[in-house]
């Protein structure tokens, strides 16, 4: 307990700090991957990365103020780089078999997460089949759809954005097959940008989202906006630590080819408590959080209190 | 695009109309139609219709003939999955589509108890018992005729192998109950109709089933190059909504006429699925170049034990099935069983005792070997009550009361249960050796499970026609059903061959089934359905 304070306490001071300071905090991903962790250190959220160390030998990419210059239209949360890299595998959103596969397998998992909290939340019947029904809910960072599409059918009115055009295209498509699913409004846009015209749900969900983004702080507080009054926000993603690296990384997308490579960057992956942070200075309250596991031998997933790896977090909107 | 729509809406308004007038020619009230006779043929195919539909209000989805599900075969495994869907809150909302051209489903007919039993049993497990109470089905089988037994009696023709189990082995009140298949049917047909349910009966046959072309690789233009089914008198822009509307929908087309579309085909139609066929699942299997002769039979005496003898050309089973009936399920080469269904009936008699007497060879007799095995028992304080109970003859076999029908055997199993919106339950996905008589079991097994993967995908907002989703029913069940499926076909092969020491290694089974007491225990769960593996559980 006393460790994880210190640690906080290190990233608020850290987050703070305005000099740079040669960045230490993740050793293995520099030895194993420098040409990766190099790049993806540099594009780390303001709040938390600090410039790569002067020391690192890899050739400069375009760094994360690089990426705001080449998205004029839209707020800095967004990082052009992987926008471009998930449009360029949009098509296989809905393919089972396809990149998004290790998703869909973990969809269930983390949507009975959301169903349990928003259910106890917003005082529904679990056992209804469409207990979300006249619930306004966003989806960020949406995708093909593959969380919206089960928010609507569980009853929601579901609103997905995507910074990827080519993502909206192909969930659109793919929700117009189901009445269920057909009401969805997908809007290629970012929370940003929707914060600016006023809008407000009664719950904002973005899962496996905060990982992608450039500016964590600014991207929290526009979820913070959209938040109702009295609404919800869940946020998922994947852990900083060895055992993320070890699995996200080396696992999944070098020796299972699970995600295709250089789909996460480590170094920009946020630890609970700084999530908790983040969220916190973004007048979100965290209430509730849950791991997701992997079992191999069964191939499935199931919540449990073990944040090392992926893990869901359930915020309301305090008042600061 | 609202053009469209009100286009649509306006057509299915005419649709409705014309529905009604069709069925206010035929309003009947319900109770005289559940009287009507079955061979009614098509008029009497209509009332169905109408009664379902007053009963259901079902108005919309009957005359867009859009469904979540299509359960294609109603019959016991069929019913049981509608059933069970009405009973989980999770999924009692969806609307499912029942399509068998059995005129007995749209009937309402209380069986007399007092009839002479149907020859087409099914031996119950108590497995199976607690999902029919599970789904509300059960009370209705406990009105009707049904035979619980506590014992079971297996020996084979050698007189070397002989077991008997008892319920109370295990600690329960019976090892399985006999039902006529008809009752099972109309119960699960009763039960579904006290429930609120959205469900529509089509009494026809399926003719045909297609897929519309993929969402994914289709932009909008493909949609209406994929949509020819739609008829030429309607605007383009009707079609474009119709097949975005139908887009992810199956379309099944039936011998009357009608079609119908689901997001999710159920194939329960038997050993010969058609539905299996169409969606190209492949099966592997073989005959046994074996047939089963089943009839109906009487005793002076009420039997309240299942018996069944291994004879050199298969098995034979005398099942009670209430009052002073059993039922025989005899298995033997097909040129035999064609004899024993034509002699007569004073003959097939004669054979039945003979069969489940002396015929064929001796009765087990308790041996040294015997009395080893029960020392041993005793000493390991395992042993179980009925290691003391001894050989018994069956009751005397008195008179044939029902027709003797045969039937082929085979194993079957489909390579895959499942494709994209397409799923096997029952013998259409595994048809088994009726030696033990789990066949149906398994299908209600299927069923259940079948439920239950439903509603987990429903609570987490899963398009029930996913593929990855059925795939969870597969996983599960496909490791039951083959473990069961090559636990009988052991058993077939086993007895196939008259061979000394194969004959001796066959008692020496027995034995250890009879005398190793938690082995017992495990065969005696197993076989009930509790259990899911044999061994080591």
């Amino acid at each position: 307990m006393a460790r994880r304070s210190l640690h906080l306490f290190r990233d608020l001071y850290r987050s703070r700090d305005p000099f740079p300071k040669p960045f230490l905090q993740n050793p293995i991903a520099t030895l194993l991957h420098p040409a990766i962790s190099s790049a993806l250190l540099q594009r780390r959220s303001h709040a938390f990365a600090a410039p790569p160390p002067p020391a690192m030998q890899n050739p400069k990419p375009s760094n994360g103020s690089g990426d705001e210059n080449k998205s004029p239209t839209f707020h800095s949360s967004l990082n052009e780089a992987e926008v471009a890299k998930f449009s360029a595998i949009a098509e296989t959103w809905w393919d089972f078999e396809g990149p998004f596969k290790p998703l869909h397998l973990m969809n269930p998992t983390r949507i009975s997460f959301v169903r349990s909290t928003l259910c106890r939340h917003f005082k529904k019947d679990p056992y209804c089949a469409r207990p979300f029904q006249g619930l306004k809910i966003i989806d960020v960072g949406c995708g093909g759809g593959i969380l919206s599409e089960p928010l609507a059918r569980m009853g929601a009115t579901v609103t997905g954005i995507d910074a990827a055009e080519k993502n909206i295209k192909i969930a659109r498509i793919h929700a117009a097959s189901d009445p269920l699913t057909s009401s969805i409004e997908y809007i290629c846009t970012t929370a940003e940008e929707l914060v600016k015209g006023n809008k407000k749900f009664d719950a904002v969900i973005s899962l496996e989202v905060i990982e992608h983004v450039a500016d964590t702080l600014e991207f929290c507080k526009s979820l913070a906006a959209l938040t109702a009054p009295t609404g919800a926000t869940v946020i998922s993603t994947i852990n900083r630590s060895v055992r993320s690296y070890a699995t996200a990384i080396i696992a999944a997308e070098y020796l299972l080819n699970w995600l295709p490579k250089g789909t996460h960057q480590w170094s920009r992956f946020l630890t609970p408590e700084e999530l908790v942070l983040i969220l916190q200075r973004a007048s979100i309250s965290v209430q509730e959080m849950a791991g997701f596991v992997y079992n191999p031998l069964t191939g499935e997933w199931s919540l449990s209190d073990d944040t090392s790896v992926n893990f869901i977090v359930f915020g309301t909107k305090g008042s600061e | 695009m609202m053009a469209a729509l009100s286009t649509l809406l306006v057509k299915r308004g005419i649709a409705r109309k014309v529905v009604a007038i069709i069925y206010n020619l035929n309003v009947i009230p319900r109770r005289n139609f559940c009287s009507v006779d079955a061979g009614g043929g098509a008029h009497s195919n209509l009332r169905v219709e109408k009664a379902q539909d007053s009963e259901e209000k079902v108005e919309m989805t009957t005359e867009s003939g859009q469904h979540d599900i299509a359960i294609v075969g109603g019959g016991m495994v069929g019913l049981a999955l509608a059933c069970a869907l009405s009973s989980i809150p999770l999924t009692k909302h969806l609307s499912v589509a029942i399509i068998d051209s059995n005129p007995a489903l749209g009937l309402r007919t209380c069986l007399m108890k007092d009839d002479i039993p149907d020859s087409r049993v099914s031996t119950v497990t108590p497995a199976t018992i607690s999902f029919f109470k599970e789904i509300g089905a059960w009370e209705y089988v406990k009105q009707q005729r049904h035979a619980f037994f506590n014992q079971m009696q297996v020996w084979d023709y050698t007189g070397l192998g002989y077991t008997r189990y008892n319920a109370r082995d295990v600690g329960k009140e019976c090892l399985g109950c006999v039902v006529e298949n008809k009752v099972l049917c109309n119960s699960l047909l009763l039960c579904l109709q006290e429930k609120d349910f959205e469900k529509t009966i089509y009494p026809a046959r399926l003719t045909s089933m297609s897929f519309r072309s993929k969402y994914a690789s289709a932009g909008t233009g493909t949609y209406q190059a994929s949509n020819k089914s739609i008829s030429s008198g309607t605007t383009l822009s009707d079609d474009t909504s119709e097949q975005i509307h139908h887009g992810h929908l199956v379309k099944l087309d039936l011998s009357n006429g009608k079609s119908l579309h689901a997001k999710l085909v159920v194939g329960a139609d038997g050993a010969k699925s058609r539905i299996r066929e169409i969606a190209g699942l492949k099966t592997t299997g073989w005959n046994y170049s074996q047939s089963a002769v089943i009839c109906t039979v009487e005793h002076t005496v009420e039997n309240h034990c299942a018996w069944q003898r291994f004879l050199p050309s298969g098995p034979i089973a005398l099942l009670p099935i209430g009052d002073k009936f059993s039922n025989i399920v005899w298995t033997m080469s097909p040129e035999e069983s064609l004899r024993h269904k034509s002699m007569s009936k004073d003959d097939f008699v004669k054979a039945v005792n003979h069969a489940l007497d002396y015929g064929y060879g001796p009765h087990p007799q308790s041996s040294f070997l015997d009395h080893y095995m029960e020392r041993f028992s005793r000493v390991t304080r395992h042993g179980t009550l009925s290691t003391a109970e001894y050989f018994e003859v069956p009751p005397k076999v008195t008179n044939v009361v029902s027709e003797r029908l045969a039937f082929p055997l085979s194993l079957m199993h489909a390579r895959d249960y499942a494709s994209e919106q397409v799923v096997l339950i029952g013998d259409a996905a595994h048809t088994v050796h009726p030696l033990a008589g789990q066949g149906v079991n398994l299908g209600f097994g299927d069923a259940s499970a079948l439920a239950k993967v439903i509603a987990e995908g429903v609570k987490v907002g899963t398009n029930i026609g996913e593929l990855s989703l059925l795939k969870q029913y597969e996983k599960e069940r496909k490791a039951a059903n083959v473990t069961m499926m090559a636990i009988l076909d052991g058993f077939q092969k086993a007895y196939s061959v008259d061979l000394g020491p194969i004959n001796l290694l066959r008692a020496a089974a027995f034995h250890s089934a009879q005398y190793i007491a938690p082995l017992k225990k495990n065969i005696i769960s197993y076989a009930m359905g509790e259990q899911k593996w044999p061994l080591f559980s």
